[in-house]
C-alpha cells in the first residue's frame, strides 16, 4: 500500500516538497513562479511550505523547473501514474 | 545471482533520509526483487532540518515534513517495529515484535539519537526536551507556543543555535548555556564560533559560554531552574538538551559486525566491516549511524551527521547493493547548512585538524564573510555566513587541497591582505 500513513483522509492527497538547501543559492526564481510557498528570509535563508495542497501543483512545478540549480524536489501523490 | 534477480530480497533498516534515498537508488539501478523497509517510528521517512526551524516558529506543522520519493507500492514498510537483533548466520532481520525478515542484500540507516540528559530522572522533567524525531518537536512547539518565562538551551551547537534562534523570533527570552569558550567551537574552532555568537548576542541571546549546567531543579515534577557548576541559578520553564547525538546501533550487538556508539564501519567502498575488518558483501550502511575512510582526508574514518550525506551515501549504497558498479570508493565533499533565525550557516569540508584560518570574503564585524581553514598549507574546510554564493569556489579549493591561504578567484582581496588567524580549536 502506498496510502501515506500521515495524509488526512478526505481531502485529495497534497504535495510533498523538499529543498537541497546545500546546492540553494537563494537566487529566490522559485519566489518568483510561486510566491505563496517559497520565499527568502534575511539575505538568503529560504523558506518553503514542505506540503503544498493539490491544487497549487502548477505554481511548485513553475518553482522547480524555475531553480536554476534544481535544488527542489518534488512528489505529487495525486498525479502518480 | 545476477543482480535484479527477482529472488533477491533486500531490507532496509531505518526509514530515514538516507534508507529512502538508499532504497529508491536499488529500485533506480534495476532491483526488483522483494524490498523492505522498517523504521522504528510509526511514520513514513520525513526531513528533519525544518524541525529545530520553522516548526518550533509554528510556521511548518511537525507532521508536514513527509519527504519526497519516487519509491512505488513495490515496497513493505514495516513501521512502528524497531530492528533488535541481527544474524547474519541465517541472513535474518529479528524486529521487536517477534518478526523475522530474511534477506540477501541489507543497507544499515538507523541514524542517530539525541544524546539524553546525563541525569535520567532530570531528564524526564516535564517541560525538558531533546530534539530528533517529529514528536519531539511537536512537543516543543507545543511548550513554546505556551509562552515560557525563559527558555534555556544546554549545548551550543548548530541543533543549540537553532533552538535559541527560532526563541528569539517568537519574542522568547533564551539563555543559551555551552561550556567551550564560544558556541560551535567544536565543529567551528572559536575564532568563527565568537564571530556566530556575536550575531546571537546581538539578537538577544543571552550567551553563557564557559560555563556547564550542573543541576535541573523541579517543582511539583515541572523543572523550574537550572543551577550552574558556578553558582549561578537560571529561572526557566522549558529546557532543551542540545548534547549532540549517539548512534543507533545497539540492535548490531552480537551481529559479528563492527560498531560501537560511534557508528558502524565501512570499507571504502561502503560495505560493513566485521569484527575481523572484513567486509560483508551483502550489507552496507549509509547516513548517520555510518564511519567510514574518506578519501579527501587521507583515509581518516569519519561520520557525519550530515544531511546531503544522508542521500548522496544512500545512493552509493543502494547502488552497490544493487549490483550497480558505483564509481569507486564514497568519498563526496562534506557539506552542511544550518538556517539560525534568517542567518545562513553554510560550510564544505572538514575543520578537524585545522592549524589556521583565513578570512577571505567580507568582514565577520558585518555578519556576512567566508572563513578558509587550512592545514598544513592546504585548504580543508570553508564556512560561509551568510555569503552562500561564494561557497561553490571554496568548495574547489578544498575539493583540490589548492595551497592555504588562498588567493585568486576565491577571494575579494589580494594573498598579502588575507590576515590568517588561529581557528581556535580546544
Ligand atoms: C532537528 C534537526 C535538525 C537538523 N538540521 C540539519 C541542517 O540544517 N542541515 C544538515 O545538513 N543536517 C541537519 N540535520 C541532520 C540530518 O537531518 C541528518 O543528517 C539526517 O537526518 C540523517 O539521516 P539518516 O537517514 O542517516 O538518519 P535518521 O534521519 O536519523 O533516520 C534513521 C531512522 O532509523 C530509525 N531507527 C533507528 N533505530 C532503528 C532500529 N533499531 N530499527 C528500525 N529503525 C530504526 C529511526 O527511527 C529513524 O527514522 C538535522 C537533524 C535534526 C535532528
Ligand atoms: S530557485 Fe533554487 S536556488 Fe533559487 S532560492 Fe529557489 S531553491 Fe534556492
Amino acid at each position: 500500500m502506498s496510502t501515506p500513513a500521515d495524509a488526512s483522509s478526505g481531502s485529495p492527497p497534497g504535495l510533498r516538497v523538499c529543498v537541497d538547501l546545500n546546492l540553494c543559492q537563494a537566487y529566490a526564481q522559485c519566489c518568483y513562479a510561486a510566491p505563496r510557498h517559497f520565499r527568502i528570509e534575511g539575505h538568503e535563508a529560504l523558506f518553503y511550505d514542505p506540503a503544498p495542497a493539490a491544487q497549487d501543483r502548477a505554481d511548485i512545478e513553475r518553482a522547480r523547473v524555475a531553480c536554476p540549480v534544481q535544488a527542489i524536489r518534488v512528489e505529487d501523490p495525486g498525479q502518480a501514474s | 545471482m545476477a543482480p535484479g534477480s527477482t529472488t533477491e530480497r533486500a531490507v532496509v533498516v531505518g526509514a530515514g533520509l538516507a534508507a529512502l534515498r538508499g532504497a529508491e537508488a536499488m529500485r533506480e539501478a534495476g532491483f526488483t526483487g522483494a524490498l523492505a523497509i522498517v523504521g522504528a517510528e510509526p511514520y513514513r521517512p520525513y526531513d528533519r532540518p525544518p524541525l529545530s526551524k520553522h516548526v518550533l516558529i509554528g510556521e511548518t506543522r511537525p507532521d508536514a515534513t513527509t519527504l519526497p520519493s519516487s519509491l512505488g507500492a513495490d515496497v513493505d514498510w514495516h513501521l512502528g517495529s524497531s530492528a533488535e537483533r541481527l544474524d547474519r548466520g541465517s541472513r535474518t532481520l529479528h524486529l521487536a515484535d517477534g518478526r523475522a525478515l530474511p534477506y540477501d542484500r541489507l543497507l544499515i540507516a538507523t541514524g542517530t539519537r539525541a544524546r539524553p540528559w546525563p541525569n535520567p530522572h532530570e531528564g524526564r522533567l516535564a517541560g525538558v526536551f531533546t530534539l530528533r524525531g517529529r514528536d519531539d518537536a511537536a512537543a516543543l512547539r507545543a511548550a513554546l507556543a505556551a509562552g515560557p518565562r525563559r527558555v534555556l538551551v544546554i549545548g551550543g551547537g548548530f541543533i543549540g543555535c537553532e533552538v535559541a534562534s527560532a526563541c528569539r523570533q517568537l519574542g522568547l527570552p533564551v539563555t543559551l548555556v555551552e561550556p567551550s569558550p564560544t558556541p560551535l567551537a567544536r565543529v567551528l574552532g572559536g575564532t568563527v564560533g565568537a564571530f556566530i555568537g556575536a550575531i546571537h548576542a546581538g539578537r538577544g541571546v543571552d550567551l553563557r559560554c564557559g560555563s556547564e549546567v550542573e543541576w535541573l531543579e523541579e517543582a511539583e515534577g515541572r523543572f523550574v531552574r537550572a543551577h550552574l557548576t558556578d553558582g549561578t541559578r537560571i529561572e526557566a520553564d522549558v529546557a532543551v538538551i542540545a548534547l549532540g547525538a549517539v548512534r543507533n546501533t545497539e540492535w548490531l550487538d552480537g551481529s559479528g559486525l563492527s560498531a560501537d556508539p560511534g557508528g558502524v564501519d565501512c570499507d571504502a567502498a561502503g560495505y560493513v566491516l566485521d569484527t575481523d575488518g572484513q567486509p560483508d558483501p551483502r550489507i552496507a550502511a549509509a547516513g548517520d549511524v555510518a564511519r567510514f575512510p574518506h578519501p579527501l582526508y587521507g583515509g581518516r574514518r569519519v561520520a557525519l551527521e550530515h544531511w546531503s550525506q544522508a542521500v548522496a551515501q544512500g545512493i552509493h549504497a543502494g547502488r552497490l547493493l544493487a549490483g550497480a558498479n558505483p564509481e569507486g570508493p564514497y568519498g563526496a565533499l562534506p557539506t552542511f547548512w544550518s538556517a539560525q533565525g534568517d542567518v545562513v550557516v553554510k560550510s564544505v569540508g572538514l575543520t578537524e585538524g585545522a592549524d589556521a584560518l583565513a578570512i577571505t570574503l567580507g568582514e565577520p564585524g558585518s555578519g556576512r564573510f567566508v572563513a578558509v581553514y587550512g592545514q598544513a598549507g592546504r585548504c580543508i574546510a570553508a564556512v560561509a555566513v551568510d555569503s552562500a554564493r561564494w561557497l561553490p569556489a571554496h568548495a574547489d579549493l578544498v575539493a583540490a587541497g589548492a595551497p592555504f591561504p588562498p588567493d585568486g578567484a576565491a577571494t575579494d582581496r589580494p594573498s598579502k591582505g588575507i590576515m590568517v588567524l588561529a581557528p581556535g580549536f580546544p
